[in-house]
């Protein structure tokens, strides 16, 4: 009798899993040293489900066709000028803080999946990250290659990775990374693999490339369709990561827990970004934040708790704050962008009228209320040659490194302060859960650098403003300040044969 | 006859982005050098790894060699995510269409029992120390310095475990599908005295904590032996031994290991050429692995090939080395 034939799912185990052994003259801890200090517990790597099934022959073959079809687009969209088909320049403030605040991060992603990938004990989980981590590098280099073309027509993108390490907001998503890559492997997972990809991609990815696709950026969104298939296998690992942890031990459980309980706010406070440039900066809307996060996060999430429910996991106790502040996060944020624009490498403006009769529409409880006088008076100063901008610094908060600008849950009309002593210093926070996370750890989150401590202490160029500018290399006149007037603007008139 | 279609070019305001500009000019740039130069975070970290407290994420110093500029280590492929893997799918078609035809021609069957019995016994078993290969250039990309170096370290890394994929997919072919070649090749590679000191040499390579030490204990010792011993001497003595067909399975990993020494070549003699200080760091990590390879591969190159088949290759090492100023 011959031997049977080995099914796919066994020979693709044979392809992967098999190829691991056991150790025999080094401990195997020398070699994957870092699995245990968190705490989680693995008592059987082989119960790792394999999210998809790729061998390595197969994924060259995928991405290949991929990045072929890509790359004749953007061949295609610089030789004819496809930059000049966007709605308006003011889109394109858009996809520069795309490219300084998002793109940077796909690059800590590959290295931090670079790191699980090298360290986790199992074969299995290993072969995933590391396809993440390739996966990821291509993102911020076609990333790159999708903005190059941009960058040669409009300012603020030619010093994305200078500023990256520098400029005070990107220290928003840049110590966002961070802080999950100096976490340990498990923690990693979580915070990037899970929370972040399977969460909230969709509130992160999805809307630029909305963006984009509503506002004709042909190159961007063409990218995102055709990073969509890999994202999709981002979210299978990020899935199978978390039911894997749950099920290997009880104790992981609450491990888990503390985990997206802070990553789910972390990322939150990240989205803030996302938020403003939804509701403000697109010309062509697609949909309100409030509008997505109640899609996706609120529907889509609350299910996805549900599930989770089974293995002891519950919902964080915060997304009852999340509920409050979504009619106000877009509002507070170009509010204050708008006020500190002269230090950012992008453009603000005031709403138009009809986007002032928008932004009422999707916020009718807050909007007029709160938001809209404060618009109405900026552009009443703006028509009078009075664009205001704020000199003085903001305080930050030490944990998401966001100004203080969030206003008190109860009281849209108060901003919220947290503080914490620690050692006998003072720590001030924007809100309870990034006090939390600091209290949880705060031997880590005091070695945060905080962009406005270090202009005060004369580590950012030293001296005043200026001094501050041109260490963020910021093209004074030209990258920053108001839209109106700006170089951008006058360019885009020409090439429109608008006078 | 050549026809000439109209288009409106537009002056730019600059050619390419701004550290591009500082390394080359402004002038138009190529799309290896946007991908690549400058792409590492490299100021204002913000917390300390829990993994490692001594030092900053990104940090240089995990490694004892020092660069002045780290982008020095540019591919001489110019490998970017893009023609990277479009390389490969081309090569990767090649394989599939070598592997159908060997399959469909049943050159499994025209192989001889000892043949096929001694290619499950000194070949398959690779797949195993493939793996070992593809952690420790993943371990590059993790801690070393420099997306030019780094990405081509991932290259490097998913080419091994494509490898890993390949030399079990010959046992595959010898078995019918059946994975029974794979079984046994496990087997060898786990108690097999021939196979010990190769197996001892890998878990040992990925204790090493300085990421370019593990460069030069696997891209550079090992690898330049294993290369001449199965892709060139093996590839010779299979010609001769009624192993022909096979080596339409071997291609792959053939071609592949010579376009990737160019890589290694380059950075290995940048990293050199840097300063004495490198060069004598180098030669230290290159004495203590070389040792160790001697013991690994002495049996395993005897029951492959011959008795001097490991001098063989030591002269190949010796040669690598002395072009990048590393002889005796």
């Amino acid at each position: 009798m011959s031997p049977t034939k080995l099914n796919l799912k066994d020979k693709y185990k044979l392809l992967t899993r098999d190829l691991d052994w056991e150790f025999s003259y080094e401990d195997r801890q020398e070699a994957f040293p870092y699995e245990e200090f968190e705490g989680i517990k693995i008592t059987d790597w082989d119960k790792w489900e394999d999210p998809f099934r790729l061998t390595m022959d197969a994924y060259w073959k995928y991405q290949a066709e991929k990045e072929k079809k890509l790359y004749a687009i953007y061949d295609a969209f610089s030789q004819n000028n496809g930059h000049t088909n966007v709605t308006d320049a003011r889109y394109v403030n858009a996809i520069k803080l795309f490219l300084t605040g998002v793109s940077p991060g796909e690059h800590a992603a590959h290295l931090g999946f670079a790191f699980t990938g090298r360290q986790m004990g199992g074969i299995g989980a290993r072969v995933a990250a590391q396809m993440q981590s390739i996966d990821e590098l291509r993102h911020i280099q076609t990333q790159i290659h999708a903005m190059s073309h941009y960058n040669k027509f409009f300012d603020g993108f030619d010093e994305f990775n200078h500023m990256h390490d520098r400029v005070w907001y990107l220290s928003v998503p840049k110590s966002f990374f961070e802080d999950a890559r100096t976490a340990g492997p498990f923690e990693f997972m979580v915070a990037i693999g899970f929370s972040f990809e399977y969460v909230l991609t969709n509130l992160l990815f999805v809307p630029f490339m909305s963006g984009a696709a509503y506002n004709g950026d042909m190159a961007t969104v063409t990218f995102g369709f055709s990073a969509q298939s890999d994202e999709a296998r981002h979210m299978t690992l990020g899935l199978e990561i978390i039911k894997f942890l749950l099920e290997q031990h009880e104790d992981n459980v609450p491990i888990v827990q503390k985990w997206l309980d802070k990553w789910l706010w972390r990322g939150y406070r990240l989205l803030t970004l996302v938020a403003m440039m939804m509701d403000y900066m697109l010309p062509q809307k697609f949909m309100s934040w409030q509008e997505a996060w109640e899609l996706y996060f609120e529907d889509a999430g609350g299910a996805l708790f549900k599930d989770l429910e089974r293995y002891g996991i519950k919902m964080p106790d915060y997304t009852e704050t999340i509920k409050q502040e979504k009619e106000h996060l877009s509002h507070q944020a170009w509010w204050t962008f708008y006020q500190y624009t002269h230090a950012a490498a992008f453009h603000t403006w005031t709403p138009s009228s009809d986007e002032m009769d928008w932004l009422s529409e999707k916020y009718p409880n807050t909007f007029d209320k709160y938001y809209r006088p404060r618009w109405e008076l900026a552009a009443e100063m703006e028509a009078k040659g009075e664009r205001f901008y704020t000199t003085g610094l903001p305080q930050l908060c030490q944990t998401c490194q966001i100004p203080m600008m969030f206003t008190e849950v109860d009281d849209p009309s108060q901003v919220a302060y947290r503080e914490s002593v620690y050692n006998d210093e003072r720590f001030h926070f924007c809100s309870d859960p990034c006090k939390s996370i600091f209290d949880n750890e705060p031997e880590k989150y005091v070695h945060a650098w905080l962009p406005v401590h270090q202009i005060l202490q004369g580590n950012c160029g030293g001296g005043g403003l200026d001094k501050v500018i041109e260490y963020y290399h910021l093209d004074n006149g030209a990258a920053n300040l108001e839209f109106e007037g700006s170089p951008d603007a006058e360019r885009w008139k020409q090439w429109k044969g608008v006078a | 006859m050549t026809i000439e279609i109209k288009t409106s070019t537009m002056k730019p305001v600059r050619n390419t982005y701004a550290h591009i500009q500082r390394r080359f000019g402004d002038k138009p740039a190529t799309r290896y050098q946007e991908a690549t130069y400058d792409v590492h975070s490299t100021h204002n970290f913000h917390y300390k790894p829990l993994w490692d407290q001594e030092r900053e994420l990104n940090d240089p110093a995990r490694t004892a060699v020092v660069m002045a500029d780290w982008y020095d280590l540019k591919d001489p492929r110019q490998f970017y995510y893009g023609p990277y893997v479009q390389n490969r799918a081309k090569m990767q078609e090649t394989a599939e269409n070598n592997f159908s035809f060997f399959e469909k021609r049943g050159l499994a069957a025209g192989l001889d029992e000892v043949l096929r019995a001694k290619i499950i016994e000194t070949v398959i078993p690779m797949r195993h120390a493939e793996v070992a290969a593809n952690l420790n250039n993943m371990y590059g990309t993790a801690h070393g310095t420099g997306t030019a170096v780094t990405q081509a370290l991932i290259f490097e890394a998913m080419d091994r475990f494509g490898n890993a994929q390949y030399f079990s997919k010959i046992g595959l072919a010898l078995d019918d599908n059946t994975g029974s070649s794979l079984v046994e090749a496990k087997q060898h590679w786990m108690s097999n005295p021939i196979w010990q000191g190769l197996r001892a040499y890998c878990e040992k390579t990925l204790t090493i904590k300085d990421w370019f030490e593990a460069f030069i204990a696997q891209d550079i010792v090992l690898d330049t032996l294993i290369n001449d011993l199965y892709y060139r001497q093996f590839d010779v003595w299979l010609t001769a031994n009624g192993g022909r067909d096979l080596l339409l399975l071997m291609e792959f990993m053939q071609q592949r290991a010579k376009e990737s020494q160019r890589w290694s070549d380059s950075v290995l003699k940048s990293v050199v050429a840097e300063s004495e200080h490198n060069a004598n760091q180098i030669r230290a990590w290159i004495s203590t692995w070389r040792i160790r390879a001697q013991e690994a591969l002495a049996p395993l190159a005897n029951a492959l090939l011959c008795e001097q088949a490991l001098a063989e290759a030591f002269s190949v090492l010796e040669q690598r080395l002395g072009k990048v100023g590393l002889g005796h």
